[in-house]
């Protein structure tokens, strides 16, 4: 409940009014009746006006004779329905109010904690939970909340209003409840027990149709191609069957429910009629009295019904609300929190990066570490290639270096500190990354750059371009910088989008750059000449390539062979490494023919 | 620099149609979507009427039991007037009273027994009859679904088609099951206890008639303002929900440039246009039962009134003045109730239709007539001058003509959109030719059965897709009937061998939503595996190897001849060390080939493989 408190609070007027609206509506609710009972009693003239409450001894008197009464009594209860209105729309109104700013907070509350999460975090909730969380999840609460303030007080309002005047009416009669009511509740419960677990089940066969869809639309070329269509065509109509087996089986609760429950009810009209009659026969009971009496019952009951209803909500909006707070009190692993006094200031002056003794794995369980005993110098200035095969920790590497991930063993240094001595932002602000994971997002062209340097005007947007090589087919669009990246960036070839990423990186103009394998769609003339612009406009700048193409990291002042998460063999320029280490020399076979081309 | 609002909605909108709709989870649907209006609600209620057809006594049956629980609900209320009528009557005697109260209370449980009972079986027919329905809907789109040729899946997002599936049938399925019995008992009750009133009293009925206009106008007034603000909200929902999706998926990127603050500011933005359009809908939407109800209950005031008046003046009883208050309290419900429920009977039908045109969209095999029906093939591949675009006025491939045979690699080789994969979808009629001719072993391939032939060429493609299912069965699919040996021979041929063994569980170990547990390389050979189970004499490399590194490439180079020996093989590959050695290499460009011949012969030519092959030339 802590958690809700600072969502809560800046709307608490809301949060209030919302429930004092409905209870004006409850009073009406309850009240009408009595309204009728009057007029049946005393304006007809049925009872003797003597045996009449003060106050409606009072209004009988103003109005001085019967009819004069009912029409008093009548415009009472016009005023009331207005009222109960007025209290109605007050409660729609604040109820909206107060749960769509409740999850709008909360929305962005979650958005901005989400932001500071590191991949640690990330992949223990998986991309599509987070998103889920974030968009259903605060949906499911907002509308619990909306229901919750305008159901809580007048269900449970009508349920304890219905039974004070149903006591008052008539105590005996009541006490035909007290047996009813229980046996009722009994029934409910039993009922949700049962239900509940089967709809549940229903859900996770929806999941699992839906999922073989999916399966089979993505991969219908492959069905295609090995003519799997009947096969596809069974796997389906067996989770369709499933779905129903558990849907039928879910709905035989409902089915039996609710019958049961209407014949529950029947069961106590049929005694209140019993015992009512009997006492009108004695003349224990006025006529009023038991018409309204049963009026009050069947609002007891609905509002039973309605509350059991609130019950599957509420156990809706709880299994939402867990999953959300599961988001708010994920401690981001990688945070400032070692970052004190003169060293929030630091920047990376020099761009030297020292990595000792690193050792990393990325689940604490897992036996085989991805990086093992890493000990790496890199200059200020100088370029690093990388190289290494699929799985050997090229990329988990340089994350190291902007803190992606912190290593489960040793340290990573730049200029000579600690890279957790360096507050996140000022770390990442001298790093310029690109990704092997390319991205762009939906916006221009300008837009995405800017990622690089929010404030960078157009001409520099066009000089950083040109260093990347990518201002030649930018001007070339018809809308040159303001052209539209559509979304995933399809809409542009793969070596126009690496060039785009490796400028919106160089825009930082960062002391240390990184290229995680992308420059592998460019090609090799154009690719020569982006290192050209590196070697030109970026000489101060560490810079660390990693490329599968030898050819990319061939002029660099160091190249380094991964294999396994170890640096295999010695480290030196490629001349040297073709001399003196095997694996090197094996790669390079691997791409070209012994004999030299090109 | 933050983005404007108009801008950023813009975009995350339309990003957001993209955004595939996963299946609605628990209460995902209270959140329907408000999809267009049927256009031809005839029509369609009358296809899926076919679906209900075959229960049409049933049908009649439920009806029956709707009537009956209704009416018997209506005479519940109603014995009200004779217990105070008589009961309450002091000028007879008491015993006399007792008597009679006993006898109406026996009637009284006699009709809600009846009333339970129809009820009961009402609900249990209806669970059958809309459950068998939307089974055989579901069944009957999917089936329709599979046999649609490519361009259709090429022309709808994977996110539209699931969207049938999980949206518009849910839609169908819940018409069906309950807003159908609810709209029809609804309107049942609403005539009897309108007959009810009539019948108590005609004086007080004009008086609650007098309310229903005021009941349809108001209603209609709040349903139309809280559908606009419902429409709207949904466009800023997507855009959220759009905006969340793109920025997690990147939040590498996002963390590297230090973006947080920004993505932050922008989603501030689109959160709080939602906000307002939120409160709209859920004011609106909230407004209908106070209004509705309230207005019943100013009606049910005036009718106490008058009621008590005529009472007093002995045109009326007070049994049934007592009735018709407590009638007219329930006039509202089915009102409520029918106006509500009317909308989600229009997104139904609209759902309907959409499933519909799915079914009514044409299947590839329309218009195959097989004329040949060999034992096997050979796989003698050739191409006469074959034109071929996706699109009307787009050629793809220009007048192409290339000759294969089993035991020979030909590759392809050009730039992104030269038309490398689309000679490959052609071979298997994953697309049918507008021009020309292609032939397997001298017979064109429209004579072929569409089955027989697929099933006789082998495809690794370029996007690599796996089932969730085990590893074993993930390579079995390349054909159902091979033994476990045949599958880990298929693996040591692809060398998926032994990484297989290296997973929990080896073959057995099971795969999740696509291979995420898996590396790309990996999930390719796995792919290689399946092609190579399938013993087609056909075999199509479409960058079958693009995510293995060079290194182990040339490992698995041993396996992969022996997958190619005898076979008729296609290669497709950006990286040129993959076709170096095939037996004649195209260069394609532009839909053309512009040349031909083996890898030494090329570079002889110092043509354009030549400016490719060194790196001259830019390949994507």
């Amino acid at each position: 409940m802590k958690k809700w408190f600072p969502y809560i609070k800046p709307y608490i007027f809301y949060f209030i009014a919302g429930p004092l609206c409905m209870i004006i509506e409850v009073i009406g609710e309850v009240l009408m009746p009595k309204f009728l009972a009057n007029i049946i009693d005393y304006g007809t003239g049925r009872t003797d006006i003597g045996e009449a409450s003060d106050i409606i001894k009072k209004i009988y008197e103003i109005a001085g004779d019967k009819s004069p009464f009912i029409i008093a009594i009548m415009c009472a209860m016009i005023i009331t329905a207005l009222l109960m209105m007025a209290g109605g729309i007050g409660g729609a109104y604040f109820g909206a109010k107060a749960a769509v700013n409740f999850a709008a907070d909360l929305r962005a509350d979650l958005f901005k904690k989400v932001q500071h999460f590191s991949f640690a975090n990330i992949d223990k909730f998986s991309t599509g939970s987070i998103v889920t969380r974030l968009t259903n999840d605060v949906t499911q609460m907002q509308n619990f909340i909306n229901m919750l303030l305008r159901m809580c007080l007048r269900a449970p309002g009508m349920l304890i209003g219905g039974l004070i005047m149903a006591i008052i009416v008539s105590p005996s009669l009541t006490a035909t409840l007290s047996i009813a009511i229980p046996i009722l509740v009994i029934f409910i419960i039993i009922f949700m027990k049962i239900g509940l677990p089967r709809f549940t089940r229903m859900q996770t066969r929806i999941d699992a149709l839906n999922s073989t869809v999916q399966e089979s639309v993505t991969n219908i070329r492959v069905v295609k191609s090995f003519v799997r269509e009947s096969f596809e065509k069974s796997k389906f109509s067996k989770a369709v069957a499933n779905l129903k087996e558990s849907g039928l089986k879910a709905m035989n609760v409902i089915i039996l429910m609710i019958p049961a429950a209407t014949l529950g009810m029947n069961i106590i009209i049929i005694s209140i009629f019993w015992f009512g009659g009997n006492m009108l026969i004695k003349g224990t009971m006025t006529t009023g009295s038991l018409t309204a009496f049963t009026t009050y019952i069947t609002q007891i009951l609905t509002s039973l019904v309605m509350v059991a209803g609130m019950m599957v909500f509420m156990s809706r909006a709880m299994a939402s609300a867990k999953r959300i707070k599961e988001i708010l009190e994920e401690q981001p692993d990688i945070n400032d929190d070692g970052v004190t006094g003169e060293d929030a200031e630091r920047m990376i002056e020099n761009g030297e990066i020292e990595f000792r003794n690193v050792s990393f794995r990325y689940y604490k369980d897992s036996p085989e570490k991805v990086l093992d005993s890493i000990n790496l110098k890199i200059e200020a200035g100088e370029t690093v290639g990388i190289i290494g095969t699929t799985g050997s920790g090229k990329s988990t590497l340089v994350s190291l270096i902007a803190r992606l991930y912190d290593p489960d063993e040793g340290e990573v240094l730049i200029d000579g500190r600690d890279v957790k001595d360096y507050k996140l932002f000022n770390l990442r602000e001298g790093i310029g990354f690109v990704l092997q994971k390319n991205l762009l997002f939906s916006g221009t062209i300008k837009d995405n750059l800017r990622w690089g340097n929010m404030n960078a005007d157009d001409e520099e947007l066009k000089k950083y371009a040109s260093y990347a090589q990518a201002d030649s087919f930018i001007s070339q669009f018809n809308e040159g910088y303001d052209t539209v990246i559509e979304k995933g960036g399809n809409n542009v070839s793969g070596g126009q989008k690496q060039r785009l990423c490796i400028a919106r990186a160089l825009l930082k103009r960062p002391k240390i750059l990184i290229l995680d394998d992308s420059t592998s769609a460019v090609d090799t003339a154009t690719e020569s000449r982006i290192r050209e612009s590196f070697a030109n406009e970026l000489k101060g700048s560490t810079k660390i390539i990693i490329a599968q193409r030898i050819s990319s990291v061939r002029d660099a002042d160091k190249i380094i062979v991964l294999v396994d998460g170890k640096i295999s063999g010695t480290t030196g320029t490629h001349d040297e490494l073709m001399k003196t280490n095997e694996e090197y020399r094996e790669i390079y076979y691997s791409q070209n023919d012994r004999k030299e081309v090109g | 620099m933050a983005r404007s609002l108009e801008e950023l909605q813009k975009r995350y909108n339309k990003a957001a149609v993209e955004t595939r709709r996963r299946g609605p989870g628990p209460g995902g649907r209270r959140n329907r979507e408000a999809h267009g209006k049927p256009k031809n609600i005839g029509k369609t209620i009358g296809r899926l009427w076919t679906y209900v057809a075959k229960y049409k006594y049933l049908l009649f049956v439920v009806l029956l039991c709707m009537l009956i629980s209704t009416v018997t609900a209506l005479i519940g209320s109603y014995i009200m007037r004779p217990i105070i009528n008589t009961v309450a009557d002091p000028s007879t005697p008491a015993n006399e009273r007792l008597e009679y109260l006993g006898h109406i209370l026996l009637v009284l449980a006699g009709v809600f027994a009846v009333g339970v009972v129809s009820n009961y079986f009402q609900q249990r027919i209806m669970v059958k009859v809309s459950f068998s329905a939307s089974e055989a809907l579901r069944n009957d789109l999917f089936d329709k679904l599979e046999g649609l040729p490519l361009r259709y899946f090429d022309s709808e997002s994977t996110g539209g088609i699931m969207s049938r599936f999980t949206n518009d049938i849910d839609n169908i399925d819940m018409m069906l099951n309950s807003t159908l019995t609810q709209l029809v008992s609804g309107t049942i009750t609403l005539i009897g206890t309108f007959c009810f009133m009539i019948y108590t009293s005609r004086w007080l009925t004009l008086v609650t008639v007098a309310f229903v206009p005021l009941l349809l106008k108001s209603g209609q007034f709040i349903a139309k303002r809280s559908s606009k603000y419902y429409s709207s909200q949904q466009a800023a929902i997507g855009a959220v929900n759009g905006y969340i999706e793109e920025t997690v998926t990147g939040q590498k990127v996002v963390k590297v440039f230090n973006y947080e603050k920004n993505c932050v500011e922008e989603f501030d933005e689109l959160n709080h246009d939602m906000r307002s359009k939120q409160f709209g809908a859920q004011f609106w939407g909230g407004l209908m039962g106070p209004v509705l109800g309230n207005t019943t209950q100013i009606c049910y005031a005036v009718t106490a009134g008058v009621g008590g008046l005529l009472c007093l003046f002995g045109r009326f009883d007070v049994g049934g003045m007592s009735i018709f208050a407590n009638y007219s309290r329930q006039f509202s419900q089915p009102i409520n109730a029918i106006s509500q429920q009317t909308s989600t009977v229009f997104a139904a039908l609209a759902g309907a239709e959409r499933v519909f045109s799915v079914m009514d969209a044409v299947p590839e095999n329309v218009a195959d007539v097989v004329k040949y029906t060999p034992e096997e093939i050979e796989g003698y591949v050739e191409l006469k001058d074959v034109s071929f675009g996706y699109i009307e006025g787009k050629t793809v491939l220009k007048h192409l003509s290339l000759k294969a045979e089993p035991g020979k690699k030909t590759a392809f080789v050009g730039s992104t959109g030269a038309g490398k994969t689309t000679i490959t979808n052609l071979i298997n009629r994953f697309y049918d030719i507008n021009e020309g001719e292609i032939t397997v072993d001298g017979v064109n391939i429209k004579d072929y059965d569409r089955s027989f032939l697929r099933q006789n060429i082998a495809m690794v493609l370029q996007d690599t897709h796996l089932f969730t299912g085990t590893v074993m069965e993930n390579i079995r699919y390349g054909r159902p009937d091979a033994t476990d040996e045949e599958v880990i021979d298929a693996a040591k041929t692809a060398s998926a061998h032994s990484f297989i063994m290296r997973l929990a569980n080896g073959y057995q170990t099971v795969i999740e939503g696509d291979g995420s547990n898996l590396s790309q390389g990996q999930r390719q050979l796995l792919n290689i595996a399946r092609a190579a189970v399938s013993k087609a004499p056909i075999l199509v490399l479409d960058e079958a190897t693009s995510s293995v590194d060079t290194r182990t490439e040339k490992h698995i180079e041993h396996g992969m001849d022996r997958l190619m020996k005898n076979r008729t093989t296609f290669i497709i590959a950006h990286r040129l060390s993959t076709v170096r050695d095939a037996d004649s290499i195209k260069v394609l460009e532009a839909g053309e080939i512009i040349e031909e011949g083996s890898h030494d012969e090329l570079l002889a030519r110092g043509g354009r493989y030549y400016e490719l092959y060194t790196g001259l030339k830019e390949l994507d």
